[in-house]
């Protein structure tokens, strides 16, 4: 079936079995590799994206939920060449180890920011539920903290 | 052969006693029956009936709604709850402000409008805790049903939108076609077939919506 989407600002239309999970379809059909896949049961959250803003599992969204929605992966996070805070963020505070399910814990965190442009450890803690095997948790708290002092104060580099 | 004289008098006593007492029990039975039919008629004796038969929907009605795909998601406290043990939500999913999760972790962050079996990730419109106050986890049935029809506490609803929203929601009626869990492995549907739930739920409504005693 033809679903048609909005991603990282461009119209795009594809044709695939609508029940297909909108995570292959990123990574295959358009092939937008920085979405990963974790554990395909929407628990581990390194396929988060945002849908309509809000951090969605990309791995348990059928493509066919999609049409006429406005979807964000990492790769439009940012605007143009300037990083969106919290990538600065991460860089800053050394965030990733191995790295693979940054993308998904970035997202979030974005999703995150978007509602609540101060959030408590608490807030954090009741927001960020994804699983990173490398445990650079601490490091990300400081960074979600961090991104939020430079989207607060434009401190963007 | 003739009967000794002093034996004829016991015989009449006997033939007295049998037809008094035969005229004794038909009138017995005729004032009973008197009685039945005088009785069928009362208000009294109708309330009782349709009690009985209301009952006999209460009783369908709440085998499901005591079921854990219901109250996995009527929970006293501030997690849902999920699978066929009603363990806490993985994840530290929250109530939120809204019973729909907490921050920028909302149920719809998995949950959608329909089940994904390819993830086992269950969904239905509208997929939501329910709100504190219509808690069921802990209560009686008959607790249950005193809350749920408490207009102060049932989002306002009277017996007829509570019906409507008993048979007619699709969340409710997901409990049916709940699909897999994360292993594939088919969920636990209610003890009752959706049809029987549902004139269950109506036999109850129309003959006077009673809650028993206990």
């Amino acid at each position: 079936m033809k679903i048609s989407f909005n991603i990282n600002g461009t119209a795009q239309t594809v044709d695939v079995d609508g029940e297909t999970p909108l995570l292959w379809v990123i990574r295959d059909t358009l092939d937008l590799k920085g979405t990963k896949f974790g554990c395909g049961k929407a628990a581990c959250g390194a396929c988060t994206i945002h849908v309509e803003g809000m951090q969605t599992r990309s791995c348990a969204y059928p493509v066919k939920l999609a049409e006429g929605k406005n979807i964000t992966t990492i790769e439009g996070l940012s605007q143009g060449d300037e990083l969106h805070p919290v990538q600065q963020a991460w860089i800053e505070e050394v965030v990733p180890q191995c790295g693979y399910c940054q993308p998904g814990f970035m997202m979030a965190t974005a999703a995150l920011l978007n509602m609540n442009a101060n959030p408590t450890d608490q807030d954090i803690d009741d927001s960020i539920v994804n699983v990173c095997r490398c445990a650079t948790y601490y490091r990300m708290r400081k960074a979600i903290h961090r991104a939020a002092e430079i989207q607060n104060n434009n401190l963007l580099k | 052969m003739s009967l000794p004289a002093k034996m004829i008098p016991l015989l009449l006593l006997i033939v007295v006693a049998v037809v008094w007492g035969n005229t004794a029990i038909d009138t017995t039975q005729k004032l009973a029956a008197h009685s039945q039919q005088k009785a069928s008629t009362t208000s009294d004796q109708s309330l009782n009936q349709q009690q009985a038969a209301s009952l006999e929907g209460f009783n369908k009605m709440m085998d499901v709604l005591t079921h854990k795909r219901c109250v996995n998601c009527h929970p006293a406290g501030d997690r849902p709850h999920q699978g066929e043990d009603s363990h806490i939500h993985n994840f530290n999913v929250q109530r939120g402000p809204a019973n729909m999760g907490a921050g920028a972790l909302t149920c719809n962050t998995c949950h959608h409008e329909e089940n994904n079996d390819l993830a086992g990730v269950p969904g239905a419109p509208e997929w939501s805790l329910a709100p504190l106050e219509m808690a069921w986890e802990g209560l009686t049935r008959v607790e249950i049903a005193r809350s749920m029809m408490n207009p102060k506490i049932n989002g306002g609803r009277d017996l007829k939108a509570t019906v409507k929203h008993l048979t007619e929601h699709k969340l409710v009626l997901w409990a049916w076609e709940p699909g897999v869990d994360h292993e594939g492995n088919p969920r636990e549907k209610p003890p009752v077939s959706k049809e029987d739930y549902i004139a269950a739920v109506k036999q109850w409504a129309e003959n006077g919506a009673f809650i028993p005693e206990k």
